[in-house]
This record gives structure tokens, sequence and C-alpha cells, in this order.
């Protein structure tokens, strides 16, 4: 890095004047002159601290395994960004953090039982296919980390559902095992009706991430810190993962009061699988979220009932990440129809 | 919203402890000044000296020929030098006088001459602040007479005088309300009278104690007068922020604060109206904010209109050599110099100097749609939507998520981190959607 001293005068043009009566030249720019000093990497730094929790417990629950998952995951989302920009002969900017953040975020999306193939397969998708081919960050319309959660999950549905690990500090016994929401829709398929007694212990397993599931879904508490701890640092605010948390703990409400035998309780399918990193961590991905209160409120909304249709009726047990990708399209139309009123609108009857 | 304040805003750092101590000082007349004719918004009015003149302190040198404009005054005696073009603080070059002071200072016939204001009506009162060529001195320079003139169905009942100050480093406001709380008060009773208002709120951020203190016992015995404490949240001077602060009445977008009921004048520009109505001083002085960490010794200055920057400089014990910017007004909303060769007109509220290490620099890196300009701007627009726009050059879009309602206080930019240049890229879309309306007839 050259440092260049600042010009003080137009190169070629010392005019036979005397003494330059104006004395130096400065910087001449639009205003404003001051900035409040934030970045973008300082913003996806704060994110990632916010995982920080919850990537060191998946590393407390699950062990090596765990490790493994997010070392190959981040540096290759590294890696592939870096090769791409050169390639590209785009202006490198790995220090903006994203790509480590989305590495971060599609280890913490995917089972302990990850083979390392798989893991570059998937962070090849977030970062070439979903990010870097749309021109990079700020321009990709679907959120990366899910894009490439999403392809595996079709591409490799055996080693994405089901060869997960029930946790057990750190030895790995590799108990197979399902998750809780793979469990339930399996007694429905076969029983024809749910078979959930849950004790208080098992209860509070679920919310501390005692139980089965990708790396970073299963702690609700420690995800539920990082969420509060970004909405408190403003980097997030409270209406995407508050709108998508109550739309699903609503549904299922519903569902739950017609048949009980069926549908599970709300509370339930609220802190089992991946709704909380999803809602807190996911759907608020700036680039492809809309970008006013309003527009974050039917964004989660949609995000809720779609979540809930699919895992009361679709193919999957679970459909946080399909739902948010589904939504991540609807953005620019949200946008669009949430136009923030101008202060001091003149109110119209109809809008045009 | 409570009282004092408004949806959006930012807190840059204020730095106004660099100058909000130090008393105005009168600066001494250089050894020239540059009399720009252009110094109102509107028409410009129309020069009547030619080179070789001599003036008198106070004399008419340019007329206002329409009724959107305003006359500039000679601001010492002396000789006219020459007419030319001279860099003016916007950034152009404008046509303006030069007048070499002949030392005498000596006013024109009919200037200066204390007068009984008890007796005079509404209209006297307008015929003298046209006359004085008085302007809105926060930056906006709007010919005052224009807002003392609403159309007869529009009823102001509210005064809002205007001490906010709420762009970082300028503190000239503050001193004066310190110092010449009287005439401010006398000047803003003024203003009511014209328009039979019958409350008067002085609105000062809370930030100045001493002038909120020193304005509320001055004006405590005044019928109808109050002081109110804003909260300290740029851009709280903004009219149309200010007056939701305080009357919670939205001027409707497209309006002006009289279609709110509200007037809403600066406190120098009420300490000006009480100069030329009372003594019969047009406004050639006012007080300028020289600061900033680039120069030596921050100070609040009296000084006449056409004295050139490098004038205030030298006042100010120079400029340290790592001096990368010069602004002209505050350093959210001012326009950077590219040179000291400027001089102060009557909208010059301040020279801020900031050194190199301190200038943000703003790149077009591609928006990331945090949303934090949505939140903070306080107009309740989308730069990050308009932004695009602009960039794609869509000036039509631009228009329909309502471009023309921004007012450039610059909150985008400071919050945005991909350090887009957000205001200019609206001053750009703004001209553009002006030029086709105009061009569509």
């Amino acid at each position: 890095m050259e440092e260049k001293a600042p010009e003080t005068k137009p190169e070629g043009k010392q005019p036979t004047e005397k003494k330059p009566e104006v004395g130096p030249r400065f910087l001449v720019s639009s205003s404003p002159h001051m900035h409040g000093g934030q970045a973008v990497g300082d913003i996806m730094r704060l994110v990632i601290y916010a995982l920080v929790p919850v990537t060191l417990f998946s590393v407390f629950v699950f062990g090596l395994a765990a490790v493994r998952v997010i070392v190959i995951s981040v540096v290759s989302a590294v890696i592939f960004e870096l090769l791409w920009q050169r390639i590209a002969k785009r202006r490198v900017a790995v220090r903006d953090c994203s790509a480590v953040l989305t590495g971060l975020l599609l280890a913490l999306n995917l089972p302990a039982t990850s083979p390392w193939w798989m893991i570059l397969v998937g962070t090849f998708f977030a970062i070439v296919i979903a990010k870097q081919i749309y021109g990079g960050l700020g321009y990709n319309p679907f959120n990366p980390a899910l894009v490439g959660r999403v392809v595996l999950l079709i591409s490799f549905p055996v080693q994405m559902t089901a060869r997960w690990v029930t946790p057990s500090k750190w030895g790995m016994s590799a108990v197979t095992t399902a998750t809780p929401l793979s469990r339930m829709r399996e007694s429905l398929l076969s029983q024809g009706r749910i078979d959930l007694h849950l004790s208080q212990r098992e209860w509070i397993d679920l919310l501390i991430g005692n139980r089965a599931g990708c790396l970073g879904e299963v702690s609700v508490v420690l995800l539920v810190l990082g969420g509060i701890f970004l909405i408190a640092k403003k980097v997030i605010s409270w209406h995407t993962p508050a709108s998508y948390i109550l739309t699903v703990w609503a549904l299922t409400g519903i569902f739950h009061l017609a048949d009980p035998t069926r549908y599970a309780n709300p509370s339930f399918h609220v802190i089992t699988g991946g709704l909380f990193i999803g809602a807190l961590f996911m759907a608020t991905d700036y680039v492809t979220s809309p970008i006013t209160p309003r527009g974050m409120l039917i964004f989660g909304f949609g995000c809720g009932v779609i979540t809930v249709v699919i895992r009361l009726f679709g193919a999957y047990p679970e459909g946080v990440s399909f739902a948010i990708l589904l939504m991540n399209a609807t953005t620019p139309l949200i946008d669009r129809y949430t136009k923030p009123a101008v202060f001091g609108a003149v109110k119209k009857k109809a809008a045009a | 919203m409570a009282y004092g304040a408004f949806a959006g805003g930012v807190h840059p750092a204020y730095n106004k402890e660099l100058a909000d101590r130090r008393a105005i000082e009168e600066m001494p007349l250089p050894e020239q000044l540059v009399v720009y004719f252009t110094q109102n918004l509107g028409a410009p009015p129309e020069p009547i000296v030619k080179k070789g003149d001599t003036v008198r302190k106070g004399q008419v040198i340019a007329e206002a020929k329409a009724f959107v404009s305003a006359p500039v005054h000679a601001p010492t005696s002396g000789t006219v030098k020459s007419i030319d073009m001279f860099p003016h603080p916007v950034g152009t070059d404008m046509p303006a006088a030069v007048i070499e002071p002949d030392g005498e200072d000596a006013w024109a016939e009919g200037c200066n001459v204390e007068r009984n204001t008890d007796s005079l009506g509404p209209d006297e009162i307008k015929k003298l602040v046209q006359g004085g060529g008085l302007v809105g001195m926060g930056g906006a320079t709007f010919p005052t007479h224009v807002k003392l003139s609403p159309p007869e169905h529009k009823k102001i009942n509210i005064l809002i005088v205007n001490g906010a100050e709420c762009e970082p480093f300028l503190t000239a406001d503050h001193r004066l309300m310190v110092e010449r709380a009287d005439e401010i008060i006398e000047g803003a009773a003024l203003f009511a009278r014209v328009l039979g208002v019958e409350r008067v709120v002085v609105s000062i951020e809370k930030n100045k104690p001493d002038a909120i203190e020193t304005m509320r016992s001055r004006s405590a015995d005044r019928k109808g007068f109050s002081v109110a404490a804003v909260n300290v949240l740029y851009p709280q001077g903004a009219e149309k922020q200010l007056i939701y602060s305080i009357t919670h009445r939205k001027v409707p977008t497209g309006g002006l604060p009289m279609d709110a009921g509200v007037l809403v004048q600066n406190v120098g520009t009420c300490f000006a109206a009480y100069e030329a109505v009372r003594f019969g001083r047009p406004l050639i002085q006012r007080v300028v904010t020289v600061t900033g960490s680039g120069v030596a010794e921050p100070k609040n200055i009296l000084a006449r209109i056409g004295a050139s920057f490098e004038d205030l400089v030298r006042f100010c014990g120079g400029i340290s050599g790592d001096t990368g910017k010069v602004i002209s007004g505050g350093p959210m909303m001012g326009v950077a110099q590219y040179s000291l060769g400027a001089s102060v007109t009557k909208g010059t509220s301040g020279v801020v100097f900031l050194r190199r290490d301190e200038i943000p620099q703003y790149v077009n890196d591609p928006c990331i749609r945090c949303g934090k300009c949505v939140t903070a701007c306080p107009m309740r627009l989308n730069p990050s939507a308009l932004s695009i726009f602009a960039e794609r050059m869509a000036f039509d879009k631009t228009d329909e998520f309502n471009v023309l309602d921004c007012i450039e206080c610059g909150c985008c930019a400071y919050v945005c981190p991909s350090r887009r240049p957000l205001v200019h890229h609206f001053r750009r879309a703004k001209a553009e959607v002006r030029k086709k309306a105009k061009r569509a007839g």
C-alpha cells in the first residue's frame, strides 16, 4: 500500500501569477463531511460475535466434529470468495468478513457428521453461485448460506437429514438418532398421531440445546442471547424475528387446538428445528430481506406461514430454509409496496 | 412522540466545546471586502455601482428588482475597486464588488439612526426588514420579508425562534443568544407584531444550558414568549423537524412552514431585524464561527460581509498544514471550499477546518440494504432505494420515491456503512427531476 500524499495543486498548471493568494488547495466533496464511523466489516463482525456463544456450544456438545465442520466451512468460504474476486478481477473485499459470516452460518446449519466434500459443495454454491455471480455483496437476491444449505439438502438428503447424532460430551459415540421434528413426523406417518409427551427435563433439554440437530440450531437460549445482542447493537431490528416466531407459534397453535393428536404443541414447534437461528440470523440478512419495518413484519409473517405449511403438510420435517428463500424472492415486491410515508405526506384517498 | 423530538436523526460528534465559550470578537476591517451581488435565494438583485464609485457604509450597491430578492449594501465606506467574478462559498464564481475601505467607516445618510419602534405598524416593519436586505441567516438565505408576507388565507399563529444550532462545530447562534439576548427578543417581537402572532417559542437544543437560561430570564416578562429546550438530535434545527418537535404539526410535503401555521426565524435574523428596524442598520455584518481542529484559535467573529476566509483565518492565528477540508457552514450540510478565496456572505454561519485524518472518504460501494439510512432519515424517505435508482439514472423512480422531499441533511450518508455518497446522488436526482418538470412545462 503506498501512501499517496494529497496533491496540493494540479500538475502542469502553474501559472505565472504571483504567489497563490488562495493558499493551499483543499479537498472538495459533497456534504456531509463527517461520518459515524461504522463500516460494513464492523457490522459483519458484530453478527459473528453474536454467533460465538452458539458456536462454542456446538463444539461443547458435538465435540471435534463440530470444529471440523466449522473450520472447513469458514476457510473454504473465504478461499472461494478470494479466488473469485481475483479471477473476476473485482476488488478483493474479504476483509469485510461477509464470507466468514456466510461460512459460519452454513456450518451452523449442517449436521456434525457432514463429510468434508459436501461442505465444500455447500460453500461453493453459497459464495460463488449465490453471491459472487450476481455481483457480490449487496446484489445477491437470495441468502447465500441458505442457498448452500438447500442445495445440500436436496442433493444429499441422506447426509443432511438421516445421520444425526445425539450430543454425547466429546466422545462422539455417534448414536444415530433423529431430530425432534423428524421423530414427530415419523410417528405421525406410522401411527397416524404424534407421540409427544415431554417431561419438564426434556423441555429444558430442548431449550438449552441438548438434542439432535444442526450445529447451531440446537440451543435456543444462546441464539436468543445473540439475537438480543444484535438488537441492542442496532444491527437488526426486532420486527422480522418477532413476526416470524409469533406467526409460527400462532399458526401451529391453531392447528394444535383443532387436533392435538396430529399437531404438536406450538411451543414445541417454536423451539425445535431451525426456527430461532433462521428468524434471528438468516431472515434478518440485510441484502435479501425488506428494508422498512412494515416490510419486515410482512416478510416475517410470510416466512412463518411457509414454515408451518411445510412442517405440517410438506415432505420435509423442517421448512425454515425453504421459507426464508421463498420470501427472499418477494423482497423487492414487499419493498415496493411498503414505501414509508414521507414526513408531512398529504393523505390521499387511495394509494396510486 | 415526545415534545422536542422527531423521528429519525443522528447524533454526530458535536465538537462545540472548541468555540462555545469564546465571546464574539469584532474583526478589524480587512484591506478589501468582496461583496457578492447575489446573497439570497430567489432572484439575484441588480448591481447599481460601477468601478471607481465611492460608497458609504450601508449604501445599497445592488437593488432587489423582484419580490423574492434582497438588496445588498456596502459593508463599509470606501471605493469600488473593481467588479469581477469571485469564488462564492456555494462553489461557483459569482459577480462581486471589491470595496477598498477608506478607514472612515462612515454611514450613509439615513442609516444608523435610532427610531422609536413602539409606534411602527406591521407594514412599516416589513418595509424596513426588506430595505435592510434581511435573509434567513441560518444558511438558507431566503428573503425574510417574503416569509413575513403570507397570503391572506394562511393564518400564522406561532413564531418559532430557531436557536437549535444543530450543526456540529457551529456556535455563532449560541454565543449570540448568550451575549445579545435582549436584541434577539426585541427582533422576534417585531416579527410577531408583523404577523399578529401571540405565541413565540425560542427553541434551543439542551446542550446550550447557558443560552436557555439567558433567553428564559430575559424573556420572562414578555407576554406569549417561552423557551423550549429541545432534544440534542441532528437535524433539530431543520425547519420542518423543529416545527414538529415543538407543535407536532407537520408541514405538508412540498409546502412551507406557513402551511402549518408557523413562521420560523433564525436567532441571527431576529438580531438583524432589531438592528435594521430600530437603528436603520442594514445587514452588513454577521457572527461567523471559525473553528475545527485545523484552525489555531477557534473564534466566534463578528465579521463584515465580504471579509475573505483568508482574513478570517489570519484573525484566528492561521491554519495547520494538515488541514484537508474547509467547509463553509457546518460539516453536515456545509459546502467544501477548494481555496480560502471565498468571502463571508449573509448566510455564512461558520467556516470549519478539518484535518486530513478527520475527513471521511465516501466511496460508491454497493448498498447492503442494512436500512440504517431508512431509520436515520428525518423525512422518512428510503435513501437506499433512492440511491440505487440514482445510480441507474432512473430519475423518474427517484421522483416517485419523493426525492424532492429530501432536505439534504446528510443523516443517511453519515450512518451508511458502505459510505455511499448518498446526498450527492440525491442532489443530482433532484436537479434532474426539476429539469424534467421544467421541460414538461
